[in-house]
């Protein structure tokens, strides 16, 4: 039982996060207290999870791209695209769509673009990194060619609700996430597809030997990611009441990458934790708002943010542990 | 007939293929532009190609050498902004001699990128996330120097950002020249040295390359170094060219550099390519925003996605290429 914890994949980005937590608790005032003002839970750790949100969302599907070997750099690109499809359309000042009708316009365009990054990848056969390269340098291109370089702010009230929004006591965002997420610990546990991007993750050519539809497969993980990519850009965009074609999402990509590598799902595909990667992204919000809240400059926070993911990383790898035998990348 | 068709899969098929594919789209572009805009045709717009690019030249000669490894390095870009940051710290708030901080300067890049390099190499990590550490780390080190830019008004580096060299009928930077200097310095060490012939042998198979007796450690800390020691010179040249150290400078350059070297005939897996492609690839690059600029009515925005079509474009061609070689 004991070493059965120990040896436990989620033990160390638990324990990265427990740590950074009692660090809070001990540096932050009140940490831990939760407030109830006007029916709506207030307080650091709240702050924290609604922050988390979008990356929460981005660290979902990329798991499941890492998962197949695979990896999208092009999320940022798509969270401002969607974003942008979506302010653009429920009205800045000319167009004013029904609210339904610009969520799915954006989604729509978010689903696009995994389509785009899936048959790039499994049809032409590309490497991940340069199939979502190219959407990663276009995408923001398109979306500031859409908006002319324009910021565009979303005037209507009910959008707001979505990443601002509080639902008993708690902010929305976090429905949307704990839907996505239990929806994909769904397809992955209940059904057989989570075995299937594992057996593509540790031999595509086995698995497509054994009879699975490794392309089909491929290109579902790609429209999965950006999917929950445009749900962030949605998130976002509701939560800021514009659509910054330059600026939103930008780096979310490295982040979700971060967030999962620091959850212990290996780059080079095969097993996964989706857990692990919600843990991952909770590590780098709280971690954000601990440097924020002790004071320290927040040009620190890349500095801290890069060392932690080095110790992270190093800590995880099969040569500082001695456990898994060399074997080449 | 036949005979015809073969030989045209010969030839695209060879090795060169993808990167004589630029250079004719180059000549394209710049004959296209030559017909649609007068003066464009001139030397010197070809020349200012050169001088507004030789940063990313550089990097993207140091980029060559790790994709030909069969690596990637995404540190670059923040490596150049640490490079003018630290630059102009140096030069402005420590008064250092100026040989001095640019020695310092292209040390610190080399020690940098060696240090990558070795992490990648001892712990058997990515070298994507590696490296993506390694671009978080520089960008913070920028910001704790300073948080804004800092004017560097050192005489000798006035004068080299001022000075034009007389080239041709036109003139080149001095950016421009150590540029040219260091891309046939890269060509000798990639296709005339002992050490070139191990990146291309590491980059197309690392365990044959492993068995035949190179020692491929040494090879990738030595190729990360010289990709960090090209982005540290980047941002030299960038300082000279901009007077200033900025924490932003260079952001999202390292794609640049990356899809130069795609463009360039480089294929992104390894141990197939010419260093030489990164000329063309970056003169591509140029060009396109020149074309654009040129043009006026064309929103700024199109340079991204013309950049973005090229790539798929060129990724599909290797690809396909790639594909009917083997």
């Amino acid at each position: 039982m004991k070493t059965v914890l120990l040896q436990h994949p989620l033990l160390r980005p638990v324990a990265a996060l427990l740590v950074l937590l009692l660090v809070d608790s001990i540096l932050v005032p009140g940490f831990f207290r939760l407030e109830l003002k006007d029916g709506h839970l207030y307080g650091a750790l709240v702050d924290i999870l609604n922050r988390a949100a979008p990356l929460m969302l981005a660290a979902l599907g990329m798991t499941l791209v890492i998962a197949t070997r695979g990896i999208d750099i092009s999320v940022g690109a798509v969270v401002a695209l969607s974003g942008t499809v979506a302010a653009m359309l429920i009205g800045g000042a000319t167009v004013d769509a029904p609210m339904g009708m610009a969520l799915a316009a954006g989604l729509g365009v978010a689903l696009l673009c995994g389509l785009w990054n899936g048959v790039l990848v499994a049809g032409v056969k590309l490497q991940p990194i340069v199939a979502t390269l190219i959407l990663m340098v276009a995408g923001r291109g398109l979306a500031q060619l859409l908006t002319d370089g324009q910021i565009v702010t979303v005037y209507y009230k009910p959008f707001f609700f979505l990443g601002s929004g509080y639902l008993a006591g708690l902010p929305f965002s976090l429905y949307v996430v704990a839907a996505v997420f239990a929806l994909t610990m769904i397809l992955m546990k209940k059904t057989a597809l989570g075995l299937f991007i594992q057996a593509v993750g540790i031999n595509p050519v086995a698995a497509r030997l054994a009879g699975l539809r490794t392309a089909t497969l491929i290109v579902f993980v790609y429209v999965f990611c950006s999917a929950c990519a445009g749900l962030a850009g949605m998130l976002i965009t509701s939560n800021i009441k514009s659509a910054d074609a330059n600026n939103a999402g930008l780096l979310l990509e490295l982040d979700a990458i971060l967030a999962v590598t620091l959850g212990g799902t290996s780059l080079a595909g095969g097993k996964f934790s989706l857990v692990g990667s919600m843990v991952g992204a909770l590590i780098i919000q709280t971690l954000t708002y601990t440097i924020y809240s002790l004071g320290v400059p927040p040009e620190v926070n890349m500095v801290v943010k890069s060392i932690v993911v080095f110790v992270v990383c190093i800590s995880q790898s099969g040569e500082f542990k001695q456990l898994i035998k060399r074997r080449p990348a | 007939m036949n005979g015809m068709a073969s030989g045209a899969r010969g030839i695209s098929s060879a090795p060169w293929f993808t990167s004589m594919v630029t250079v004719v789209l180059l000549l394209a572009m710049l004959g296209i532009g030559g017909a649609a805009y007068p003066g464009f045709l001139s030397l010197q717009v070809i020349f200012n190609l050169l001088i507004d690019n030789a940063f990313l030249l550089v990097l993207a000669i140091g980029m060559g050498f790790v994709i030909l490894l069969g690596g990637i390095d995404l540190s670059v870009g923040s490596v150049l902004a640490l490079s003018t940051m630290v630059t102009a710290w140096l030069l402005q708030s420590a008064h250092w001699h100026p040989a001095l901080a640019i020695a310092a300067v292209l040390l610190m890049g080399a020690g940098f990128g060696a240090a990558q390099g070795l992490v990648i190499h001892l712990f058997r990590l990515q070298p994507f996330i590696v490296t993506l550490a390694g671009m978080f780390l520089a960008r913070g080190l920028c910001y704790l120097i300073s948080i804004q830019s800092i004017t560097i008004d050192q005489p000798f580096f006035v004068a080299l950002s001022q000075t034009q060299v007389p080239f041709l009928g036109g003139f080149l930077s001095p950016g421009a020249i150590i540029a040219l200097v260091v891309l046939l310095l890269a060509v000798w060490l990639a296709h005339f040295t002992a050490f070139g012939r191990a990146v291309y042998a590491v980059g197309g198979n690392e365990q044959s390359a492993a068995m035949m007796g190179l020692n491929v450690g040494a090879t990738r800390v030595a190729v990360y170094a010289l990709s960090g020691f090209c982005a540290a010179l980047g941002g030299l040249l960038f300082s000279f060219y901009m007077l200033s150290g900025y924490g932003l400078h260079g952001q999202g350059i390292e794609l640049d550099a990356i899809a130069a070297v795609v463009i360039g005939g480089t294929l992104l897996s390894g141990g197939y390519g010419y260093i030489a492609g990164s000329l063309s690839g970056v003169l591509v690059l140029g060009a396109i925003q020149t074309l654009i600029a040129f043009d006026g009515t064309l929103s700024s925005w199109w340079t991204r996605i013309v950049i973005g079509a090229l790539l798929f474009v060129f990724c599909v061609v290797q690809r396909v290429m790639g594909g009917r070689a083997k």
